[in-house]
């Protein structure tokens, strides 16, 4: 009686995820496969051809050093950052998380063309550079590795900086009051108890980052173009420019291998390092 | 907490809020700029670029689009994600595990791929109108954020409240609609205000499902900005950034902001 009332309730969201979701995804990991007798390498001919291609190699390298870098940088300043929100007094604390959130509500399109703004030839930051004397000409910053990594940055710290603030939260204030007392200064403390502490939370906050750059469309596409494609842009280029359907079919599938196997590990990995769990 | 912070970090931490923050009033300040070119100080001032946003039609329909979209994609979202989170707290040892896992997927899979294998499946294969899949990729999109909310809302919900109903008389869906559903009410206020923005600000998904006459804002921001680098473009962020403002003050007023930083 439960079990019927608890699956008809379940029911719609079961479905709906099942028939336009899984089935759907299913289909185009199929279509990345090929047929049976088709090259050296059968069915994974598709992906001996994605791995053949110097261009494309680029591309997934590319997208895995970009995410890597967000991430990375995200964390560190994120985890700075949190550090001091999380001690401020209560009126600045939430003054603080409120500015965090209010860019972090804004559009994905939007945050990206501010840097697309800025990073222009005639953009602010070339501006600056050449008022203070520190090139003569505007530099050529869009459509580099570096522009899609700042403006990704921008575009993650505030998450991190919400979730790590949560994390430092929930770190029992006995702790470090305990630590400093048998005489401990703050780095000390904060090496010795926060940081272990906070690992599930930093891993966690990494996770987040790293798949959302790892599959992202609009910065990439914004910020890098076509010369600095990614997996994302790749992607669209590939399904809705060139008409190359299976093509995007494998670079789609190897986008959802790396985001499952990224999950599975760290999360497994969050689990065995979490001090707190026995 | 007392402890003293050192002052390089709270300089660090000034230098990442002014990055945070420095672009948006940059955007906000290059909206008013009375050149055809995007620029910052602007020059001159003029709203003629708020004007426009309603002059191009383009605009004009892709917004009344991305509404529907965020409204009714919700709307279904909160009507099947609702039951679906209500089941998984309250017969939870009558349901498999997978379940919450499959509920989840829509996060876990990127949604560039989900984009891409509706566009084969749903539009391509299954022959569904532009705007009838668009819907289903919204829709999906937030499924997720409407379970895993009210779930957190029914987590602390005393089931005991809605058994002592139903054992006076009351019938299980009266007592569902008279004493649920009031009790976790800002949980579903926080799960509609998610889904809306996230499916306002959705890029990935609508990407692969907009076709000819049916588009969604940041898709035709995207368009624009390849053939035009204007103001407009500015000023459509800056009208996007108020309703962010307005969004976040209601839901001040109404549950508090630390819904939305969990």
């Amino acid at each position: 009686m439960k079990r019927l009332a608890g699956w008809m309730l379940a029911s719609p969201a079961t479905l709906a995820i099942t028939f336009l979701l899984v089935i759907p995804v299913a289909i185009t990991v199929g279509l990345s496969f090929g047929s049976p007798g088709q090259g050296d390498w059968g069915i994974v001919q598709p992906y001996a051809d994605f791995f053949a291609s110097g261009f494309r190699r680029n591309v997934l390298w590319r997208t895995f050093t970009v995410a890597g870098w967000v991430t990375v940088i995200s964390l560190a300043a994120g985890l700075a950052t949190a550090y001091v929100v999380a001690r401020c007094p209560p009126w600045m604390k939430s003054t603080l998380i409120v500015l965090a959130v209010f860019p972090l509500l804004t559009g994905v399109v939007v945050r990206s063309f501010a840097w697309l703004v800025l990073l222009g030839r005639e953009g602010m930051v070339n501006q600056i550079l050449q008022a203070t004397g520190l090139t003569d000409g505007p530099v050529a910053m869009l459509y580099t590795p570096g522009a899609v990594i700042v403006a990704m940055v921008y575009i993650f710290v505030p998450l991190m900086v919400l979730v790590l603030v949560g994390v430092l939260e929930n770190i029992p204030e006995d702790l470090l009051q305990a630590s400093s007392s048998l005489g401990a200064g703050p780095v000390a403390s904060f090496f010795q108890i926060t940081l272990p502490l906070a690992v599930p939370g930093l891993i966690v906050g990494a996770v987040l980052v790293f798949t959302a750059s790892f599959t992202s469309y609009a910065t990439p596409h914004l910020l890098g173009g076509t010369r600095q494609m990614m997996m994302g842009t790749f992607l669209q280029q590939r399904a809705l420019v060139a008409f190359d359907w299976p093509g995007a079919a494998v670079v789609a599938a190897i986008m959802l291998a790396v985001i499952v196997a990224t999950v599975l590990v760290m999360t497994r990995l969050a689990r065995r390092l979490n001090p707190m769990a026995t | 907490m007392t402890t003293r912070i050192h002052p390089l970090l709270i300089l660090f931490t000034l230098v990442v809020y002014v990055f945070l923050l420095g672009p948006l009033i940059i955007i906000f300040g290059a909206s008013l700029s009375d050149t055809t070119y995007l620029t910052f100080p602007p020059q001159g001032l003029s709203f003629r670029w708020f004007q426009n946003i309603w002059d191009i039609s383009a605009f004009r329909r892709t917004i009344v689009t991305s509404l529907q979209m965020a409204f009714l994609g919700t709307g279904i979202a909160l009507v099947i994600g609702i039951p679906a989170a209500y089941a998984l707290n309250r017969y939870r040892v009558a349901l498999p595990a997978w379940l919450s896992t499959l509920f989840v997927l829509p996060i876990l899979v990127p949604e560039i791929v989900i984009g891409f294998s509706l566009l084969r499946s749903v539009t391509v294969q299954a022959g569904v109108p532009v705007w009838y899949a668009l819907l289903i990729g919204h829709t999906l999109l937030v499924i997720p954020y409407v379970i895993r909310v009210v779930s957190a809302s029914l987590a602390s919900f005393d089931f005991s409240i809605e058994e002592a109903a139903i054992s006076l008389g009351s019938p299980p869906a009266k007592t569902f609609f008279t004493i649920v559903l009031p009790n976790i009410r800002s949980g579903v206020i926080a799960a509609f205000i998610l889904s809306f923005i996230t499916s306002i600000n959705d890029v990935s998904v609508s990407l692969f499902l907009t076709g000819p006459g049916v588009s969604t804002l940041p898709i035709q921001l995207l368009a624009h900005m390849e053939q035009f680098f204007d103001p407009t473009i500015a000023s459509v962020s800056v009208v996007l950034m108020l309703l962010t403002i307005l969004v976040m003050i209601i839901v001040e007023r109404t549950l508090g902001l630390a819904i939305v930083a969990k």
